[in-house]
């Protein structure tokens, strides 16, 4: 048992897993925690328990058949493996920021204690960043490639220079929109230096708001952008496709959505499919809890220092991303 | 001291499950009436608290040891726990308390009522009748959980010891239920010398039991001709030990229901006989499975996937797991397959394994060979890869001689899907 216990004991925290495309992320969740389980409930099995039991017999060295009591230890089967089952039926894991069953990319989740940090890191508001892949000329109902066809069109006509022109319009729309939500008076003298270094952003619900974009590769019917948004859901980046299409006097699809970084939890964080074991995800854990504890410190103070009018010192050390 | 009838259920309300017979009384007449009474109390009704029924229950899990241990040459009388009776773990039927008390006027009008001990606590007690009170904790009359009666039942006792799961058993009440009625050495012995003349080894028992608990209440002869009837259609031992080792509800199915199975194989799939034979041994557990999914594949196979019937038989002895196969995942693979990666159906008979893989590892692995432009499957070209290599090979030989790149790379690929 006290291995078990040992392997439990590392289990709390928040770690990253890369979804393949196709998977719904409940499934990723109860597969996770069923091969934390078979993990868990792997180790060695308790030693044979006894119990004391008084038991009537004649007494050892006396002449008469005189019965008295003796305490004797029996085995007992109550705590046998086979006869209370495994020990550990469920375990808790949370999901992070939600992946919708076509797209692909950085899932943080979170076991046991570390599922209060997964809060901690959705009211720190930090961006993710997106790899969103198009492909100029049709349209379809829900944005997808293999969604039902609405209308095809022509592509000649558009270049790199039109489409970088367009997402430079897009950029600055959403920086607006995010002075806007952060509720902070631009007219401060901190509001204003927070401003320039590019640290605002909403500390509540807002709409989606994309604090960069860029085209990463465009190879017309193709195109691949690179977003940093928050509060998005990847059908409202979809959505963001066809729009772009439209802007461009054409129509455009998503092929792909695929998440690459998710606040401080990067690619390289991400576990593969082979690699969600239990010992994988205590090291995963282990790897990244001094980070995790340091970014959400950051984030935390900042928003703290960030809504008090007379702070000037403590946004030095506010390193709002 | 002659009770009457309607004075006995007061009496004992009065006094609170603690019954008085003597214990050789006990003994003897349990030794008679136990198994009636055990089938008496399986129609019985509830067990409620005031009842006074409770001591009956015991023989049918006789703690034989416990008894033997406590019982004395002498005693007059015994406390017995009534709890310890408690083997009717939630059964609900009516009471039926009118049939219950002539048997026990006739019971107690035989002993010598004049036995019947004072009903005071404060009377005083001698030594040896003291040392004979049995103040175990009471057994919980009904419960979920077969762990409370464990360690006092020798039945239970043995059954672990042999690798049966109490815990997956105890999910079905019914199940839970039949074992503690049963009686090691009347009726399980018997049953576990029969599967071991069958050929299932010591350390498979627990396994076996552990899926068909049920195999208790069938009859030995039963069995016997079940046995005799796969023997007749030319199984050998061994084979019909290693059916029953894989399928284990093979041997609960009458001998006409194995009869309609192997019959209907035999006409669906229009193989030989000896090659349904070897499919059968292959995946038993065809003939304890239902029907329905197997005739769907068939023509799922035949209509939706365009196999000819010599080409759906090639594939069945290779991989007989395709008959029980999901639809869905079926339909889902050969789309892939077919149109996305282009083989033909020839190519797919052949190798009919990519029907039992997952498609994840399907996609990822051709995706990869395509990324890396070695995605060649046409045998008459250069550098053909085949399927099976394609799907049934680990990671690390798929990276090392097929995809001729790290592992390193392939995660790094899998990254960016």
């Amino acid at each position: 048992m006290g291995s078990r216990r040992l392997a439990l004991a590392r289990l709390h925290g928040l770690f990253a897993v890369y979804k393949p495309p196709g998977l719904k992320w409940k499934h990723l969740r109860d597969t996770v925690e069923l091969q934390l389980l078979k993990g868990v409930n792997a180790g060695k099995p308790p030693a044979p328990e006894q119990r004391v039991r008084f038991l009537l017999g004649p007494m050892e060295g006396s002449e008469e058949k005189a019965l008295t009591l003796t305490a004797t230890s029996v085995p007992s089967l109550t705590n046998h493996p086979l006869v209370c089952g495994p020990a550990f039926t469920s375990l808790k894991v949370g999901v992070g920021h939600r992946l919708d069953a076509q797209s692909s990319g950085v899932l943080v989740l979170g076991v046991g204690h570390g599922r209060s940090l997964l809060t901690d890191m959705y009211n720190a508001h930090l961006t993710k960043d997106y790899t969103v892949r198009g492909l100029l000329g049709k349209a379809t109902d829900d944005f997808c490639e293999d969604g039902r066809l609405v209308e095809k069109s022509t592509y000649d006509h558009v270049t790199r220079e039109k489409l970088d022109r367009i997402l430079a319009l897009i950029q600055g729309s959403h920086q607006k929109a995010l002075v806007m939500y952060s509720n902070l008076d631009l007219q401060t003298q901190e509001a204003y230096d927070m401003a320039v270094r590019g640290l605002i952003r909403p500390m509540n619900k807002s709409p989606m708001l994309i604090t960069g974009i860029r085209c990463l590769h465009f190879a017309p019917p193709e195109f691949l952008l690179e977003v940093q948004c928050m509060h998005e859901t990847q059908k409202q980046l979809r959505k963001l496709v066809h729009e772009i299409g439209l802007e461009l006097k054409t129509t455009a699809v998503c092929s792909q959505v695929r998440r690459t970084r998710d606040g401080f939890f990067t690619l390289d964080d991400a576990l593969l499919r082979t690699q969600w074991d239990i010992h994988s995800i205590q090291n995963a854990i282990q790897a990244t809890a001094p980070r995790v504890a340091v970014e959400l410190e950051k984030s935390l103070s900042w928003s703290w220092d960030s809504r008090g009018p007379s702070s000037a010192s403590g946004l030095e050390n506010g390193a709002g991303h | 001291m002659a009770l009457s009838a309607q004075q006995i259920p007061r009496w004992f309300n009065s006094v609170k499950l603690s019954s008085f017979i003597t214990a050789t009384q006990l003994g003897k007449q349990f030794q008679r009436r136990g198994k009636t009474l055990s089938h008496g109390f399986s129609a019985q009704p509830q067990m409620s608290s005031d009842n006074c029924f409770l001591p009956w229950g015991f023989k049918t899990y006789r703690t034989s040891s416990l008894w033997n241990s406590s019982q004395s040459t002498n005693s007059s009388r015994q406390e017995i726990s009534s709890a310890q009776s408690a083997l009717l773990p939630s059964v609900n039927e009516q009471t039926q308390k009118t049939q219950k008390i002539p048997r026990f006027d006739s019971e107690l009008s035989l002993e010598a009522l004049d036995d019947l001990p004072p009903l005071s606590p404060l009377q005083p007690v001698s030594e040896e009748e003291a040392i004979q009170i049995i103040a175990d904790p009471p057994l919980p009359p009904d419960t979920f959980t077969l762990r409370d009666y464990v360690d006092h039942s020798e039945t239970l006792q043995k059954l672990v010891l042999l690798g049966v799961d109490l815990s997956k058993i105890e999910k079905h009440p019914d199940a839970a239920n039949l074992l503690l009625r049963l009686d090691f050495e009347k009726d399980i012995k018997q049953i576990l010398v029969f599967l071991k003349d069958l050929g299932i080894e010591d350390n498979q028992l627990g396994t076996y039991l552990t899926k068909n608990y049920a195999i208790f209440s069938e009859d030995l002869e039963n069995l016997k001709t079940r046995v005799a009837y796969l023997q007749s259609k030319n199984f050998s031992k061994a084979h019909i030990a290693q059916m029953v080792r894989n399928a284990p509800f093979l041997l609960s199915f009458s001998v006409e229901r194995l009869d309609n199975r192997l019959g209907f194989f035999q006409k669906e799939l229009e193989l030989s006989v000896k090659k349904t034979r070897d499919l059968i041994v292959r995946l038993p557990r065809l003939l304890t499975g239902s029907l329905e999914p197997v005739k769907e594949n068939m023509k799922v196979y035949r209509l939706e996937l365009g196999f000819k019937h010599n080409e759906i038989q090639h594939m069945i002895t290779q991989v007989p797991k395709m008959l029980t196969a999901n639809k869905r995942k079926l339909t889902e693979i050969f789309d892939y397959v077919h149109n996305v990666m282009s083989i033909p159906h020839h190519l797919i008979v052949r190798f009919p394994q990519v029907f039992n893989t997952r498609l994840f590892k399907i996609k990822e692995r051709h995706l990869f060979l395509t990324y890396l432009g070695r995605a060649q499957y046409d045998p008459t070209k250069l550098n053909y890869i085949s399927l099976d290599k394609l799907v049934s090979v680990p990671d690390e030989i798929f990276c090392e001689e097929i995809a001729k790149a790290s592992v390193q790379d392939f995660e790094k690929f899998l990254k960016t899907l």
